[in-house]
């Protein structure tokens, strides 16, 4: 018992850095995850990754005009990931290229005016320091922040759900009893982006999108229905945190990289022991029915 | 007109600069039951996407009557079959014009819903995955799904592709089914038999309209003939289609409803003499 609480309730119960982490962590699970269920069925999933990448020039922006504050990186990333978010989506909804081409476009156009601007102002270490994030370092304004794009996000995905799913089953029905298709899918872009934003100061810019796409596609193992999908994805995102937390305090591991791997253990293990996984497939499918 | 559901005006839609429906005039009256024919690349699906208003006019103006529901099964659907959604799913989308985005569904819906799976020969399919459908089944699903849209005018695109005999005939009850309940139903159509049999109107499409009206009439040899001459492929330097220069189609179509903005001659019909009239 006493071994029991020094291994999973002390490092929470003592340390208030620790119980910062866990719950900023938990609330990005809360919003990061749908998205990232949706982002998987629509086949975008590269897309969270190159939107992350696209987010950086905007975060650089910041961090050279005000130093390491959250407000300004986050704003600049903002503003840096909507204009490559739209502008992909715009030339895809608009021209004959498909998504994932003009996205590639924007985001290496992004990434390259980040790299530049980081650059200017001299140490690896400060883009480390974006890239790649301290889930342990999450103070009062970066939990604020966290949690209003929670609610924004979670808002959001309950009044156009039904828009979501029709646009992302059938969207030429949608667009022939609505007009809710592309403004629909403009807005999931921008939950994208500000989900990925949030987890920057947590995460960094690459790991956020980690948080956001393997447990979306560890859930898809388990279930043929989208909300049972979602909601399974934030609870395995809520057990990557905690163990990922975990392990960064026990072993001394950097916290970003201890979560996106916890997740990343899961995802294995669904894909052979989850209902939809290779092992019940191999096994079950030797006897069949009648009918 | 007064019972005009659609008032196609000088209609020309195409991709690029070259036109798929070439000045098409004509009205397609309330409660009427079209089938729309023609060989492959003759315009059919281009002009139901104008309708639907996927596809807007290069020319010309499709006119719907004012507050008319429109219900479209595409040829083409861009239905992602790997979605995680069941059966109920999808048909329950065909409540969107009832309940929009926030509404919701009761238990009359779901009602609903069964009565339209049924319908379609789908009863007790409602919690299958979509991925586990046939092809045909699909097919259905969607005619469920146009069924609970509950649709002034029915615009289907090749439905019965990939559907079997049984099935086409129990379709195309349901689709008389509408046809008596006075809605405005336009079916594009391969099998000519199928079209004799069951299809009061046809429209003939080559481009331009060859023939539009009874069913029996524009589907006369000579018709079917001018329809099959029809020139497919695009030509990149085909002459640019001058304002007085298109004097073929919109004469022959629908003469009954005619609006002509052109100042043709009285002869000018004989020299195109199918249309429903001159027959």
């Amino acid at each position: 018992m006493e071994f029991f609480y020094g291994l999973f309730i002390a490092p929470f119960a003592d340390f208030a850095f620790m119980q910062r982490a866990l719950f900023g962590s938990l609330m990005l699970s809360l919003g990061a995850c749908p998205v990232g269920v949706f982002l998987m069925l629509r086949r975008m999933s590269l897309s969270g990754d190159a939107m992350a990448h696209a987010i950086l020039p905007g975060a650089a922006a910041g961090f050279l005009l005000y130093g390491l504050e959250i407000l300004p990186m986050t704003i600049g990333g903002l503003i840096a990931g909507i204009i490559v978010a739209l502008g992909a989506g715009a030339v895809s909804r608009f021209t004959i290229q498909r998504e994932d081409a003009s996205m590639a476009a924007f985001y290496l156009i992004s990434l390259a005016v980040g790299v530049l601007m980081v650059s200017i102002r001299g140490s690896s270490v400060d883009l480390m320091h974006v890239l790649f994030g301290t889930v342990l370092a999450l103070n009062n304004e970066a939990l604020i922040l966290i949690g209003g794009i929670v609610a924004v996000t979670l808002a959001c995905l309950a009044i156009f759900w039904r828009a979501l799913v029709a646009e992302c089953l059938d969207p030429l029905f949608l667009r022939s009893v609505s007009r809710m298709g592309s403004p629909v899918h403009f807005i999931f872009l921008g939950l994208v982006v500000l989900n990925l934003v949030g987890g920057f100061q947590a995460l960094g810019t690459l790991l956020s999108v980690g948080l956001m796409m393997l447990p979306a596609a560890a859930a898809r193992f388990w279930t043929v229905r989208v909300e049972p999908m979602c909601v399974l994805a934030v609870l395995i995102g809520f057990a990557s945190c905690i163990a990922g937390l975990l392990l960064s305090y026990h072993a001394s591991l950097p916290s970003g990289p201890a979560i996106i791997l916890s997740a990343g253990v899961v995802y294995f293990c669904s894909i052979l022991f989850g209902t939809r996984g290779v092992l019940r497939a191999r096994i079950v499918h030797h006897r069949h029915r009648t009918a | 007109m007064t019972n005009a559901c659609l008032t196609f005006r000088d209609l020309t839609l195409g991709y690029g600069s070259h036109p798929a429906i070439h000045h098409l005039n004509g009205v397609v009256r309330k409660g009427s039951l079209t089938a729309v024919v023609g060989a492959n690349g003759s315009g059919k699906s281009t002009l139901m996407k104008g309708i639907v208003g996927v596809l807007k006019p290069m020319e010309g103006a499709v006119v719907r009557m004012p507050g008319v529901r429109t219900a479209y099964l595409p040829q083409q659907s861009e239905l992602d079959r790997s979605f995680p959604a069941r059966v109920v799913d999808l048909v329950s989308l065909g409540l969107w014009p009832k309940r929009g985005m926030l509404g919701r569904y009761t238990k009359e819906d779901r009602e609903s819903v069964s009565k339209a799976l049924m319908a379609v020969g789908l009863g007790g399919f409602e919690k299958r995955p979509i991925d586990t459908l046939s092809g045909g089944q699909l097919q259905r699903t969607l005619f469920a799904r146009v069924l609970l849209q509950d649709a002034d005018l029915i615009l289907l695109d090749e439905p019965f592709n990939a559907v079997d005999a049984k099935t086409v005939g129990d379709l195309i009850q349901l689709i008389k089914r509408w046809h008596g309940e006075e809605r405005t139903i336009m079916v594009v159509v391969h099998d000519l038999d199928l079209v004799r049999q069951n299809f009061p109107e046809t429209l003939l499409l080559a481009r331009q309209p060859v023939a539009w009206g009874d069913t029996k009439e524009t589907l006369r040899p000579e018709n079917l003939l001018k329809a099959r001459r029809f020139h497919e492929a695009w030509e990149e330097n085909a002459p640019w289609c001058e304002p007085d220069a298109h004097d073929h189609g919109d004469d022959l179509a629908h003469d009954r409803h005619h609006h002509h903005d052109h100042a043709h001659g009285p002869d000018h019909h004989h020299d195109h003499g199918s249309g429903p009239r001159a027959a």
